[in-house]
């Protein structure tokens, strides 16, 4: 799309004039970090509402789960390798930064190659890769356990906490506290389920759903999108970011997550058990499940006190609702993962906009 | 966490293995996933894998472009 000056300030323009009340939720960390950077919430008016949703698989992570991975890696000898995102996540009684500070073999990664890899050159230590992610992420996985599997790398495997998207969505739009009349879908997760998920949404709940990208240029034009379909009195699945996402997303990718993985009901903090949202290894692959290769332990979620991230991946409140904002939770002593994760909500509110109003 | 960036395909070695420009930096991925991928073309990179072929002119213009709203946005708080 044409990012050019004059265009953008005519998209601006037309948003600004639009009078309907109307609230978006953007589902996916990278946009709520673009719009916060962008400044593009403060150039909306005020009936014309930005919010928030459960789009950072850091965030939404169950407390239990967290703890359950802290406590792995304090009892087994083994090598934890993963994303950088999950070190300073909080657990009820460590980080991963901590437990690694206390002697824990625990590696960052940039792709789950690299932890195949390690497993290659380390072949007397079992290597771990913790699965976190959503459709974006976990056909990378997915790829990693077969070459795993084709390179006969036998002591490497996955603890898998991927979540899909669309179910969450399902959530949000039943739940009568959530006040939500269109979705900025998400880009990277669409790049592999395409659009036929989001038609199905659009159509049950009668609200649009746009597949938008990450440019400034490309938020304000899923925006007006949105508008349209409002004046138009119409709730459609499109396609902003065309650029990237096909309309049948990425059929190899998808294949992949049917071969290696199955869908299993999942915890989600803020938004409870979602019947099919999680991906498990599948029996095909139990070789590769690290559930089957360790105990892990099943811990109940223990709520961090005083935390309102719940509330604030399902939009319900803004993060400068939020009693700790900015006070007791900072990006430096982080209470819940909202702040932690460098997608956050919370961190990125804190970063570009911490006192509300003051921007404007 | 599903960050993409825009790489150039350079070149492509066994095992699906392809080097890709971003930014000038040469980074090796896995185009396992986008087995149709040819040198020359764009592909959205995330976690090590490109994950998409794009459009050449459009992924090259997303890369240029990236900080012209903050112009604006500059602009118009002047103006207020």
């Amino acid at each position: 799309m044409n990012n050019n000056k004059a265009i953008m300030q005519d998209m601006i323009r037309e948003i600004q004039a639009e009078t309907q009340s109307i609230s978006m939720m953007e589902v996916c960390g990278t946009h709520t970090m673009a719009i916060a950077k962008s400044g593009i919430r403060d150039l909306l008016p005020d009936n014309i509402k930005l919010i928030s949703g459960p789009g950072c698989p850091v965030c939404v992570t169950a407390q239990g789960d967290i703890d359950a991975v802290i406590e792995l890696v304090n009892q087994q000898d083994l090598i934890l390798a993963t994303f950088g995102d999950m070190m300073r996540v909080p657990g009820t009684s460590s980080s991963l930064q901590e437990a690694r500070g206390k002697g824990a073999d625990i590696r960052v990664v940039y792709s789950p190659m690299d932890a195949v890899e390690m497993a290659r050159n380390y072949p007397t230590r079992e290597v771990v890769f913790l699965g976190i992610g959503f459709e974006t992420t976990a056909p990378p996985v997915g790829a990693s356990i077969e070459a795993a599997r084709a390179m006969q790398t036998k002591n490497y495997s996955v603890l898998s906490l991927h979540k899909l998207v669309p179910p969450a969505l399902e959530v949000i739009f039943s739940d009568p506290d959530i006040k939500v009349d269109a979705l900025i879908c998400p880009g990277h997760v669409s790049l592999v389920i395409g659009l036929d998920p989001y038609r199905e949404l659009a159509e049950k709940y009668h609200k649009p759903c746009v597949i938008t990208g990450f440019d400034n240029a490309d938020i304000l034009q899923g925006i007006l999108m949105i508008l349209l379909q409002f004046k138009q009195k119409q709730a459609r699945a499109e396609i902003q970011y065309r650029r990237a996402v096909k309309e049948k997303g990425n059929p190899v990718a998808q294949n992949v997550l049917k071969r290696v993985f199955k869908e299993v009901d999942t915890r989600w903090r803020g938004l409870g058990e979602i019947p099919g949202s999680g991906l498990e290894i599948s029996d095909e692959y139990s070789a590769y499940n690290a559930r089957h290769r360790f105990d892990i332990p099943d811990i109940e979620d223990i709520p961090i006190k005083g935390c309102s991230c719940g509330e604030i991946l399902t939009g319900k409140i803004s993060p400068h609702d939020c009693p700790l904002f900015g006070s007791a939770c900072n990006p430096l002593n982080p209470i819940g993962p909202c702040m932690v994760s460098h997608e956050g909500a919370c961190a990125a509110y804190y970063r570009y906009t911490p006192l509300r109003g003051e921007i404007r | 966490m599903c960050l993409g960036v825009p790489g150039k395909i350079i070149s492509i070695s066994e095992n699906n293995v392809a080097v890709v420009d971003v930014n000038a930096n040469q980074v090796e991925i896995s185009i396992v996933l986008t087995p149709d991928a040819q040198i020359g073309q764009w592909v959205l990179v995330h976690a090590g894998f490109a994950m998409q072929i794009m459009d050449e002119s459009e992924a090259e213009e997303s890369l240029a472009l990236m900080l012209e709203l903050q112009k604006i946005r500059e602009t118009f708080s002047y103006e207020q």
